[in-house]
């Protein structure tokens, strides 16, 4: 059963993404902006110029130069960065880990805030305190993550300074890795001096995107676990003498986590797209920092591989929701 | 005589909102160790509503204004919610209306029939299924090895209704509590589940507390009865005595409608409306001497 979806999301997941490259190639065409103008400096001939089209292939026609790049993709060649004049499929391997990490975090930090918020509101809700975690939340969905990120830059980097402003690890420290995955390496491999101080760097911007996910999942988790505890299970489970938490973590949460995994499965795609605005911010080393680049540069092979990474990204996210769903629910478990 | 299981008394409820309309006024029954005491009455009478006041699960729209519920001699009214947890988690058990919605979907029967065991007998995990596996076959559920690893929706209604029985038995409780038990199900399933709570209430010596609104159920499960109208108890006492020789008005006028009570299928006419009228008179009466009194 969950074979057989994952099957034919896989295919539907190339399908889309070819269709997503068609798009890309088309608009970035008659989009404004000149790659070759941004590259050439001043005293250049129109010689120069049509050596350089001629060499980036920009002067062949577009349907040519489409049949070209996915012959390339295809061949697991992305092209040439116009402007870092690097193999683009070698710069994406080296920044994705880092965003990988970031977003990876965001999400697990997201979802465990969002879930904790929505437990407690729960447990509370007769109490006073439930409409002021109403509140709480009601600011935390108003706010987007680039908000999140400027205040945190200004609380908690300038004003009072405890935590690093940008990048992704002290350069200070003297370190070779063996993979991009900074993270996850120094903690596998127990290096924790190292771990604690990337996770310093990641802990603004993945907060920054974690909040508004969290906020989501807080109140639809929350609306989930207030039905279900509505339910007669629940009411023969108190019967049965179980604490309220019990009620609420034992019983209802697992009933409600699937339709809250439903419902909430686009925030986790902004949270994705969320990064390139982010790590802008706190200059962290990923491939949404190197988009903006890209995208000034009108770096057409670069934006192109971005925009594939990011649409295999966020393809990659819905399906894992969607099978988590899947796998949440016995009904459907067992189709 | 030993002093009863479970004896309510005087209990009063109203609704909690501006009309503060009674719902339970004065009910007072005994129920004995091992005995089975119907309520019986009409859709709204407030059955449900005493049922929910023995294990503190009055909806709040609801408030309970007077009264004692004492089980084994303690008062679950004056209780904190803590104690009252303990007390009705190993001591009492709920047949639930509905079996299509009283099992967690989430949950796989097995794990649903051993929690209780476990927190309440302090049971090792295969002990509990040692025992759940046990209450399952005696509930005459077929392969009950393989049962325990199904979830709710593999099961069918009644199979649901035999699990939420094994379930209510499982800690040995002192008292049942059975809310219109069979109301959900298919009218040849109705039977062999009554008939399964009874054997399940001898076997074990429990006490089960019976709601029903229909007089057939009562009459072929019930040891004793109250008969509820507009929450007031009109009749009550031993259920052959009640049924052969009726001395209240509506009792006689329920009969009436009911002409093969021994037969639960068979749908009973509408009460005379006379009959409600005069009931009504005697309820508002009585509420007008209790106004006196307070
Ligand atoms: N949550 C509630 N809030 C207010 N009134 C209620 C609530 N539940 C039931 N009632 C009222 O209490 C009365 C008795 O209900 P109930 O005990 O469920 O009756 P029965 O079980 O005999 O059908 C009814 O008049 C009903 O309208
Ligand atoms: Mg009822």
């Amino acid at each position: 059963m969950l074979a057989a979806i994952v099957l034919r999301r896989s295919l539907m997941t190339i399908v889309t993404l070819f269709g997503v490259a068609i798009v890309v190639f088309l608009l970035l065409r008659v989009a404004p902006g000149d790659p070759i103008a941004m590259m050439i400096s001043p005293g250049a001939g129109p010689d120069d110029v049509a050596a350089l089209r001629a060499r980036y292939g920009l002067d062949a026609p577009p349907l040519i130069q489409f049949w070209i790049w996915l012959h390339g993709i295809l061949m697991g060649d992305f092209g040439t960065s116009i402007s870092l004049r690097l193999d683009v499929l070698s710069l994406l391997a080296e920044r994705l880990p880092a965003t990988l990490e970031l977003s990876g975090l965001a999400l697990a930090l997201g979802v465990f805030l969002g879930g904790a918020i929505a437990v407690i509101a729960t447990l509370l809700r007769r109490s006073f305190v439930a409409g002021l975690i109403d509140a709480v939340n009601g600011l935390l969905l108003a706010v987007p993550d680039f908000v999140w990120a400027l205040a945190f830059v200004l609380v908690l980097g300038v004003l009072i300074p405890v935590l690093p402003l940008s990048g992704r690890i002290d350069p200070a420290l003297e370190t070779t890795f063996v993979t991009r995955f900074y993270l996850v390496e120094n903690l596998v491999s127990g290096r924790l001096a190292l771990a604690g101080d990337i996770l310093r760097h990641m802990a603004m911007p993945s907060l920054a995107l974690a909040l508004p996910l969290a906020a989501v999942i807080a109140r639809i988790l929350k609306e989930a676990l207030a039905e279900a505890m509505q339910q007669d299970y629940v009411l023969l489970a108190r019967v049965k003498g179980f604490s309220e938490l019990r009620l609420v973590l034992g019983e209802a949460l697992r009933n409600a986590v699937g339709p809250t995994l439903a419902l909430t499965g686009v925030q986790f795609t902004f949270l994705i797209g969320g990064t390139v605005i982010v790590e802008r911010i706190f200059s962290y080393p990923g491939i949404g920092n190197m988009a903006i680049d890209a995208v000034i540069n009108r770096d057409l092979p670069l934006i192109q591989g971005l925009v594939l990474v990011f649409g295999l990204m966020f393809l990659v996210v819905n399906l894992v929701i969607d099978l988590a769903v899947v796998a949440l629910n016995p009904k459907l478990r067992h189709g | 005589m030993s002093p009863p299981l479970l004896s309510i008394a005087g209990l009063r409820a109203r609704r909690r909102d501006r009309s503060a309309q009674p719902i339970l006024r004065d009910v007072s029954l005994t129920l004995a160790a091992g005995e089975v005491h119907g309520i019986l009455g009409e859709s709204g009478a407030g059955k449900s509503t005493v049922a929910k006041a023995i294990l503190g699960l009055v909806p709040r729209g609801i408030r309970i204004t007077d009264g004692r519920i004492l089980l084994d001699g303690r008062n679950l009214l004056a209780l904190d919610s803590r104690s009252l947890r303990r007390i009705l988690g190993a001591e009492a058990a709920l047949i639930p209306q509905d079996p299509s919605t009283a099992l967690n979907p989430g949950r796989r029967v097995g794990a649903q029939l051993t929690d209780g065991l476990r927190l309440w007998r302090g049971l090792s995990a295969a002990a509990a299924d040692r025992r759940a596996l046990a209450l399952l076959e005696e509930v005459q559920i077929r392969e009950p090895a393989r049962v325990m690893w199904l979830y709710p929706h593999e099961l069918s209604g009644g199979m649901r209704q035999r699990v939420l029985i094994a379930a209510a038995f499982a800690l040995e409780p002192k008292l049942v509590i059975a809310d219109e038990p069979t109301t959900a199900l298919d009218v040849t399933v109705q039977k062999q589940i009554l008939r399964l709570i009874r054997v399940m209430q001898t076997r074990h010596r429990t006490a089960v507390l019976f709601v029903t609104h229909a007089l057939g159920v009562a009459a072929q499960i019930c040891d004793t009865l109250s008969l509820l109208f507009m929450g007031k108890v009109m009749e009550q006492g031993p259920a052959a005595d009640i049924l052969l020789a009726p001395r209240h008005a509506y009792t006689r006028a329920l009969l009436a409608a009911n002409p093969r009570h021994d037969r639960p299928a068979s749908s009973p006419e509408p009460i005379p409306e006379p009959v409600i009228a005069a009931c009504k008179a005697e309820v508002a009466a009585a509420d007008r001497a209790d106004a006196e009194d307070g």
